[in-house]
């Protein structure tokens, strides 16, 4: 039996790859256009394999956002896993969208959405496999217009010579515009540079890298950043959509075949956070907190369970303790959905007598753990990050928990802080022994056999924006050493039979740094990397450290210069052409209150004049919260 | 109530694997909305059971799953509501009772039949169509099968029941099942051995007409041991089931 609907991929091809699936589309609720009949063709990418892109929620409310226009056809593209990567060089086969089958190559834009620093090299692998050029200076008339999108476009720079424009913030608020400015701007016959001159001009948040030069110092530090044209603007505004409720979702999301990451229905309660970790990219980047509104809330779940049929729906915001209409939504979902076997998934909660209720009616007590994020093991530390929460809280919380019937408790860690101790180091074996001591001192009808604590830690990467952005990393030697450390630490604690601890590959870590902090001097390194064979450096099995470091040196780049250097308070960042509505003042404030050890309210608690109210809208101008 | 659910799987569907046909069912189901029964426990789950899984890259008209259900509206409803919520590729062909005795689908598949068809640029055709009797006449017919700790030798022709040439394709009735199992494949493979042929697995594709079990000696369809429902079914049983078991709590 031959096709009806035409793959791209013939049956050879895609009965030799691995999940064939990645690659055919038409999954239930994708969108059907008659590419004729458009005067768009918009491809949306995540450049990452299918079952992640798919799991993305800013993708899937592009995605609906496009495909609202007659007149536009948003279609997918992901990373073809490396089987297909290789049939698709060999045969020289254009990299194509999921909906119509059809090459990229053929498309108004491609827009990339950027998550997370270990993808670069896949987004090369897209451009290339394209056949649209890698570099935005050597792409044709007729070529896509490359749009990249996301957190790591906070710091674009180290990818600036690979995209035409770079999206600066929430993709909401003026992608209609540009449509419509391209629109008319083809219908009058301009050119390609026309184009981005006129975006970077009219459109706000847009940064064309192409319009802008850097000069930098003799010690590698910037000197300049200017345009090189006076009618664009000198600084990019990031765009925010400040009304959550009256907006783009997808209320009828994608089905996939395959289980993807996230296989279950989505539903963003608000956006941003108000807790100011000091660490945290999201809690400044999307300033300042928006909250959704309930009753649209409640709609768009119905929406979302009946179209996919989905058996669960999960919550999704970055402290969803804080959400003021929490209780209500939990119960709505809970009245609605439990009868019905659908399962209602609560991430990141606050362990309190509430959330201990609702997860008690939602989940298996028996079969789930609870989780808490101290990020840190001594109070002293925590106030360095400004995480407000203290042991006595984490003891509190797990042991209510243990009386509710868990026994399985996990806690994320971060080592590598700034000014980190070797007590501080010691302190994440110390609280996690301290809960279990908690445990076991317990009357035994709250125990139910051993209890497990499961630690977990990551490695500290300073990012753009944050009040840590000045951060010294340290070498990947010592990271290892203060991994062990710790975990010799476990192993001397009484109940260490208890416990358990995990952690993160330093390698990464180090790459991380050198990418998020990067100038524009790491392209050519990204580049050489990638024409080195390397993709999919965020798979671990796929990450070659020292290919990187080779290009590196090759490129006359010391990579300490990213990561271990002392940046002086005045020095010029890359991203400091950029306004996320946080001043540079009050990020400068808050690392010196790090240093301090001093603490800052929540946002809710106190404005601390950050400098998101000038967005004129949410948690600013609570009645409670108005600046004095 | 069990019922007996045969569907297509066709077009691009192919590529999906059987135990992402079982996870579309499901979502289906709770799609169309229909009352099908969950069983008792903390992670309640659907009560469905799929008959022989079909291979990455096969189509069929044959396919075959038991699902409960709370109640029933009239077979042709539940059919019209399945089918409104389906992809290209999948249709609903048959909705039957079956008697709640019946052993389920998986358990009683014993053969099914093929349509094996060439792709072009392979092979000659005709030297297969025209050489499927004296292949099959062979008195045995030796294939290794591999497993992960030893490769033993299995003769597959008391599996094979049938194969002859139909036009420019192969029909054959193959055992099927969980106990003894024959895919089209391994004949194909066989076959080309005959032949004196290399094996190119891409060369043929293979289309599932029919799944049977087999009873009092002969084989029927599996769909063939049930009965449409000619109306809504079940619901004031059910009804009254649920409220006796709120009465009691």
């Amino acid at each position: 039996m031959q096709n009806t609907q035409n793959l791209a991929l013939k049956d050879e091809i895609l009965l030799q790859v691995e999940k064939p699936v990645r690659y055919i589309g038409n999954e239930v609720n994708m969108v059907v256009k008659d590419p004729e009949k458009v005067d768009i063709r918009f491809a949306m990418c995540f450049p990452d394999v299918y079952e992640i892109g798919m799991s993305h929620l800013g993708m899937k409310i592009i995605y609906d956002m496009m495909n609202r226009r007659d007149d536009i056809y948003c279609e997918r593209v992901f990373s073809p896993w490396v089987d297909l990567d290789k049939i698709m060089r060999d045969e020289k086969i254009p990299l194509f969208a999921l909906e119509s089958q059809d090459p990229v190559f053929m498309f108004d834009f491609l827009a990339i959405t950027i998550q997370y620093e270990m993808c670069y090299t896949n987004i090369l692998q897209i451009l290339d496999l394209a056949q649209i050029g890698i570099f935005s200076k050597d792409r044709r008339e007729d070529a896509p217009i490359v749009i990249g999108g996301g957190p790591c476009t906070y710091n674009p720079e180290p990818l600036a010579p690979f995209f035409d424009i770079f999206y600066i913030g929430e993709g909401e608020t003026v992608y209609y515009d540009m449509m419509d400015l391209y629109k008319e701007h083809k219908a009058n016959g301009g050119s390609r540079a026309e184009f981005l001159h006129r975006v970077a001009r009219e459109i706000p948040g847009m940064y064309v890298p192409s319009l802008y030069e850097t000069t930098y110092k003799e010690d590698g530090t910037i000197e300049s950043f200017e345009p090189i044209y006076d009618d664009i603007p000198r600084t990019i505004l990031k765009q925010v959509q400040m009304d959550l409720s009256d907006t783009f979702y997808q209320d009828k999301p994608l089905v996939p075949y395959i289980k993807v990451t996230q296989d279950r229905c989505v539903l963003e309660i608000q956006r941003g956070c108000t807790r100011g970790c000091r660490f945290c990219q999201a809690g400044m980047i999307y300033r300042p907190v928006r909250e959704r509104d309930l009753g649209w809330l409640e709609k768009t779940a119905d929406t979302m369970l009946a179209s996919t049929g989905n058996d669960e729906i999960s919550l999704s915001s970055l402290s969803s303790s804080d959400f003021s209409r929490l209780p209500e939504m939990c119960n709505y979902l809970i009245d609605n959905y439990r009868s019905k076997n659908i399962n209602i998934g609560l991430p990141s909660l606050r362990i309190d007598a509430f959330s201990l209720d609702v997860m008690s009616k939602v989940q298996d007590v028996k079969k789930s753990s609870l989780t808490f994020a101290p990020e840190a093991g001594t109070q002293r530390m925590r106030d360095v990050i400004n995480k407000g929460l203290t042991e006595e809280v984490i003891i509190h919380g797990s042991e209510m928990a243990f009386k509710g019937g868990w026994n399985k408790v996990k806690l994320y860690f971060m080592m590598g802080l700034p000014t980190e101790t070797e007590e501080d180091m010691k302190g994440i074996a110390h609280l996690c022994e301290n809960i279990a001591m908690n445990y076991y001192s317990l009357d035994s009808e709250y125990r139910h056999g051993r209890v497990q604590v499961g630690a977990s830690c990551s490695f500290f990467v300073p990012k753009p924006f944050t009040p840590f952005q000045w951060a010294q990393m340290v070498e990947p030697e010592e990271y290892q050493r203060r991994a062990h450390l710790v975990n010799d630490e476990f192993k001397s604690m009484h109940n260490h039979r208890s416990l358990s601890f995990k952690w993160h590959d330093s390698k990464t870590t180090v790459l991380e740094g050198i990418l998020a902090r990067g100038d524009r001097k790491i392209a050519q390194v990204i580049y050489d990397v990638y024409k080195n064979g390397c993709i999919y450096d965020a798979w671990t099995e796929y990450f070659r450290y020292g290919t990187w470091m080779k290009c590196m040196e090759e490129n006359g780049l010391d990579y300490h210069f990213y990561t271990t250097r002392e940046r002086s308070l005045d020095e010029v960042f890359p991203w400091d052409f950029i306004d996320i509505g946080v001043t540079k003042a009050f990020l400068k404030r808050e690392w010196n209150n790090a240093m301090e050890e001093k603490v800052t309210p929540n946002c809710h608690q106190k404005c601390s004049g950050c400098g998101a109210a000038k967005f004129g809208g949410g948690v600013c101008f609570e009645n409670k919260n108005k600046m004095d | 109530m069990k019922i007996r659910i045969k569907w297509t799987k066709t077009g691009v569907l192919k590529f999906i694997g059987h135990l992402d046909v079982q996870r579309y069912f499901h979502k289906a189901m709770l799609r169309a909305e229909l009352p099908i029964s969950f069983s008792k426990g903390m992670s309640p789950h659907q009560i469905t059971s799929f008959a022989a899984p079909l291979g990455i890259g096969m189509t069929s008209e044959g396919e075959y799953m038991d699902a409960t259900f709370d109640w029933s509206y009239s077979s042709e409803e539940m059919m019209r509501r399945l089918n409104a919520v389906m992809n290209e590729g999948i249709s609903i062909l048959e909705f039957h009772q079956i008697d709640e005795k019946e052993k389920n689908c998986m358990a009683v598949t014993a053969a099914a039949d093929y349509m094996v068809s060439f792709r072009e640029g392979y092979y000659n055709k005709e030297a297969f169509t025209k050489r499927c009797e004296p292949f099959f006449f062979q008195e045995s017919i030796n294939v290794v099968k591999k497993t992960k700790r030893s490769e033993k030798e299995v003769d597959i022709a008391p599996m094979i029941l049938e194969i002859r040439g139909e036009g420019d394709s192969i029909f054959m009735k193959l055992v099927t099942g969980s106990a003894e199992n024959l895919k089209p494949h391994t004949v194909m493979e066989a076959f080309c051995n005959y032949l004196g042929y290399d094996y190119d697995p891409v060369a043929f594709m293979y289309h599932r007409l029919e799944t049977y079990l087999e009873r009092n000696g002969k084989l029927m369809p599996l769909g063939a041991v049930g009965k449409d429902l000619m109306e809504t079914t079940g619901y004031e049983e059910f009804m009254a089931k649920k409220a006796a078991e709120a009465a009691n709590e």
